[in-house]
């Protein structure tokens, strides 16, 4: 490597070089991740005749017809209801009692502590896909079929296992001095835990309500066998069933996909760093 | 392991405290009151049913009632013949070979460059990751319109480049169905990991390198004896999350190629097609069992031995190391 400064103007060129090439390759592959969403964006304001004839280059003329259409019905506005009330209702109830318990297995001491914890450690590895069919066969025990409960208490459940290990990891950073002196002062656990604890763990919440938020509103398996009656339907299983009702009609799927995929990507731009933080989490700190 | 919480809370001594005079009280009410709604949730909801499941996988039940029809080990016996179950593992195998062969080395080459002092590379990281955020549904509509025969995307781009129409049946044979179906999962999932080692590059302090530059390490000699090492704890949960991640593959495939083309089946495809299609809830359960099984020894071996040296991190933190 060269470093004296007699050469600096090489230098300067091949790092000109270098940064192009850089540039060149970014470009392309941002290019490869951009297409196929713009190819839905713009198909959406096509119509079939165009798509078929000019699949890369802007709509000409623009019809915005299968987006108003989409936008017009009652079934794309329930079904994002659905997905975001269904999204927030197991997000809360995953933080609440998450939170609860990473609590637990982060500040007391009591004997099988660390084999309950490695028991929701090991839940990380298990796979919704494992238990959806026992599941399904104990939700119509439980009469949870078509019910929106029948979808968030298993959501939440399969959601503990990543937030109490990042919560508890999190909660054992909050030094004891916190909690003896609000204990000194007469706090109690519910307390300090409800009006210190919770306030002060605010980024590690944002992260882990992030990942549930995603989880749920992308969730698909769980609302399809769960979901039969089409009122209670949340936006995947409204897409693929657009999908399959109107096969033919290609640019008018592309409108509906892109309304439905126009959610998470509006969320993502404000909320990119707790969701990179939430799943890079204890990835290069030593 | 529950019968600590049973224990009546006024009847319980105080735990030995460890950390002396310096520890308050831990009443075990406390710990009962706080511990047992995610107890409950996650016995109720997680570890039941695979308990149900691993009942039924050894009776020939249809899902409704009790089972009855005990066959022992016959829905086991009949997986290893079975051509569809077999030809999943082979899918799986094929998927994660060329997600670590392709997707991985090409994510972590993208990491490296989006390390460099690049203008607007935030932009680029920003795009790299968006396709994370989509569902697996969407992107798979997504990318069926784009297949799709007619007006679909594929076709126009393998003709521009001289291909003529390949690009239509990439769905369509059981030849190429896969290495579609690659293509569209790495296109999903190539910024998630690009992001995990730029995240693992960005904790390599930054001495270490500027220290080979003076000894006179060119970029690659870095690379292979800084970067790469010191990388390793990164690239092994990557690479986990990867096969992981493979082994429960679904919603992609279901709506992607879906129906008759069972020439593109997963593990739990399969399962879905037994259990919700065909009513053998047995079987489907043997299946649901060998998904848990092969999930679970991959997952423990992997953690003993290969994650063994660097257990810190929320992918892996088990038990207590503080």
């Amino acid at each position: 490597m060269s470093t004296t400064v007699t050469e600096q103007s090489p230098r300067n060129r091949r790092h000109l070089v270098r940064g192009g090439v850089l540039h060149a390759v970014s470009i392309v592959v941002g290019a490869t991740v951009l297409v196929p969403i713009a190819f839905g964006i713009l198909g959406g304001f096509k119509d079939n005749g165009q798509l078929f004839a000019n699949p890369f280059g802007l709509p000409k003329p623009w019809v915005p017809g299968n987006y108003l259409d989409a936008l017009g019905s009652s079934a794309f506005w329930r079904q994002a209801t659905n997905s975001l009330a269904v999204a927030i209702a197991s997000t809360i109830l995953v933080i609440l009692v998450g939170a609860m318990a990473a609590y637990i297995f982060a500040r007391y001491a009591f004997p099988g502590r660390e084999v309950l914890f490695m028991v929701f450690a090991i839940g990380l590895m298990f796979p919704f896909a494992v238990a959806i069919l026992p599941l399904f066969v104990l939700l119509r025990e439980m009469n949870l079929l078509d019910n929106p409960l029948g979808v968030v208490l298993p959501q939440a459940a399969f959601g503990l296992p990543i937030t109490i290990v990042i919560l508890r990891s999190f909660f054992r950073g909050i030094p004891a001095e916190v909690e003896e002196s609000a204990v000194l002062d007469g706090c109690g656990p519910f307390r300090f835990f409800w009006r210190i604890l919770l306030p002060m763990s605010r980024p590690a919440l944002g992260t882990v309500s992030v990942l549930a938020v995603v989880g749920s509103w992308n969730n698909y398996l769980l609302p399809l066998i769960v979901f039969n009656d089409a009122q209670w339907w949340t936006l995947p299983l409204g897409v693929q069933q657009f999908q399959s009702q109107y096969s033919a009609d290609t640019a008018r799927i592309l409108a509906y996909v892109t309304l439905a995929m126009l959610p998470s990507l509006v969320c993502y731009a404000f909320a990119e760093r707790q969701l990179i933080s939430g799943l890079t989490s204890g990835i290069g700190k030593d | 392991m529950l019968t600590d919480e049973r224990r009546p809370a006024p009847a319980q001594p105080e735990p030995p405290v460890e950390a002396g005079a310096r520890r308050r009280r831990r009443p075990w009410s406390t710990v009962v009151v706080f511990l047992s709604p995610a107890l409950v949730l996650f016995a109720l909801l997680v570890l039941t049913p695979i308990a149900i499941a691993a009942y039924g996988s050894f009776f020939e039940w249809n899902g409704f009632g009790v089972p009855t029809a005990f066959v022992g080990l016959e829905n086991f016996h009949r997986l290893l013949v079975d051509e569809i179950f077999v030809g999943d593992l082979r899918r799986a195998l094929l998927l994660v070979v060329l997600s670590l062969c392709i997707q991985l080395p090409v994510s972590l080459a993208l990491a490296m460059l989006l390390n460099q002092p690049l203008r607007g590379r935030r932009v680029y990281r920003m795009l790299f990751f968006a396709p994370y955020v989509l569902s697996e549904v969407v992107t798979a509509v997504l990318f069926t319109m784009i297949f799709s025969p007619n007006q679909g995307l594929a076709n126009h781009i393998t003709r521009l480049i001289g291909l003529g129409d390949l690009g239509a049946t990439w769905l369509a044979e059981p030849d190429t169905v896969m290495y579609s179906l690659f293509l569209v999962i790495s296109w999903k999932y190539f910024g998630f990991h690009t992001i995990l080692y730029l995240a693992g590059r960005q904790g390599i302090p930054q001495e270490l390198h500027d220290a080979a530059a003076i000894d006179g390490a060119g970029p690659w000699q870095a690379f292979r004896n800084i970067t790469l090492p010191l990388l390793g704890p990164t690239i092994r949960i990557s690479v986990f999350l990867s096969i992981l991640g493979t082994i429960q593959l679904f919603d992609m495939i279901w709506v992607l190629t879906g129906g008759p083309i069972r020439s593109s089946e997963t593990l739990a495809v399969t399962m879905f097609q037994e259990g919700f299609k065909r009513s053998h809830v047995g079987y489907a359960s043997a299946i649901s069992m060998a998904i848990f099984l092969i999930s679970l020894t991959f997952g423990l071996l992997y953690q003993r031995f290969v994650l063994r040296r660097d257990l810190e991190g929320a992918i892996t933190t088990i038990g207590d190391r503080r």
